[in-house]
């Protein structure tokens, strides 16, 4: 019983499955290395539920001592142009990072609306009045009920709603330069159109 | 009978929910929020289930897995409560769906491979039948043999 010459396939196979193998995993680590330095992939990141669909049914009252409209869920639809919805804290330092693009985007008249999460009225207001104030709604979620219905797992937390009043985009985390220049800016152009 | 004598034999174990304001007053009930908080991710440090985790977040999702359990609602309800507002995430247990089929496969596929691997070995070790000596090694062989 002698056997013949081996397969040259089945040596070619043994020597090339693995190499093949290795090969997709680098190429996979590559692809995974690349999005965490663009920012696309983030394997913290909690994708949202509510993408697609509208926000959760709420009512939220102003912080005590606001003069800004309160905000509630009929709030978000029907609306002339896409708004933002920002989770923000006083306690929040990446809150205080994200800042400035906020009021930049209010100066391009994007209404962005407050929710000030698990914050005392008197820090958030004050907050606005030290850094200057973004928004032209303010609301107050002092038990942090509302911001669960949202999916919300940290602040500052930003979601956009276009003009039927669906959820289109979540960014957790601070909004950046970066961020309005890759996402938000292109977003905003097309739910305005 | 069985289920409650246990359930109330449960001592608070170390993890972070130690806070006895925090638990139901009921021990049934309270045992099948811990299971089915156990089963949930903390999303602020994620590795953690909202059971182990001291986070903020967490502490408010374990009340509310126990407003609900003791509102009468059934596991069922109480993990898609928070399925719909956190996704797939949540769960520490993902379902199984096309986008998690690898991740669930992956067991299966890596002791396939180890078996086929192992198959293959064996057989291979089993296989070569050294061929033959021809007549002209004989001869050699032979040759060798006769020399001192």
């Amino acid at each position: 019983m002698s056997e013949a010459a081996p397969n040259p396939w089945r040596r070619r196979a043994l020597l090339g499955l693995p190499l093949l193998a290795a090969g997709g995993a680098g190429l996979g680590f590559w692809a995974m290395l690349r999005g965490l330095g663009t920012g696309s992939y983030d394997p913290h990141g909690v994708p949202s539920a509510l993408l697609g669909k509208a926000p959760p049914d709420f009512a939220l009252p102003a912080p005590a001592g606001s003069e800004l409209p309160a905000l509630a869920a009929s709030d978000l639809h029907g609306l002339a142009r896409p708004v933002l919805v920002n989770f923000f804290a006083s306690w929040c330092v990446p809150c205080v990072i994200e800042h400035p693009q906020l009021m930049a985007l209010k100066r391009q008249g994007v209404p962005v609306f407050g929710v000030a999460y698990k914050d005392k009225p008197a820090d958030a207001l004050g907050f606005i009045a030290r850094r200057g104030n973004p928004y032209t709604r303010l609301a107050a979620d002092e038990p942090g009920r509302v911001a669960i219905d949202w999916g919300v797992y940290g602040v500052p937390e930003s979601y956009l709603i276009d003009r039927q009043g669906i959820i289109r985009w979540r960014w957790a985390g601070p909004i950046t330069e970066d961020t309005v220049a890759a996402d938000l800016g292109p977003l905003l152009r097309r739910y305005s159109a | 009978m069985a289920l409650l004598l246990l359930a109330g034999g449960w001592t608070a174990p170390a993890w972070a929910l130690s806070d006895p304001a925090e638990q139901l007053p009921d021990a049934a009930q309270e045992q099948r929020a811990r299971v089915i908080g156990r089963e949930l991710r903390c999303l602020v440090c994620q590795n953690q289930s909202i059971e182990d985790s001291d986070a903020d977040l967490a502490r408010d999702l374990r009340r509310i897995v126990r407003e609900q359990v003791a509102a009468g609602r059934s596991d069922e309800q109480v993990m898609a409560f928070l399925h719909d507002r956190y996704g797939d995430f949540v769960l520490l247990r993902p379902p199984f769906t096309a986008g998690t089929a690898l991740l669930w496969a992956t067991p299966v596929l890596a002791l396939g491979g180890g078996a086929l691997l192992v198959l293959g070995l064996r057989r291979r070790r089993a296989a070569p039948v050294p061929a033959a000596l021809t007549a002209a090694e004989q001869a050699r062989l032979a040759e060798l043999d006769r020399m001192p």
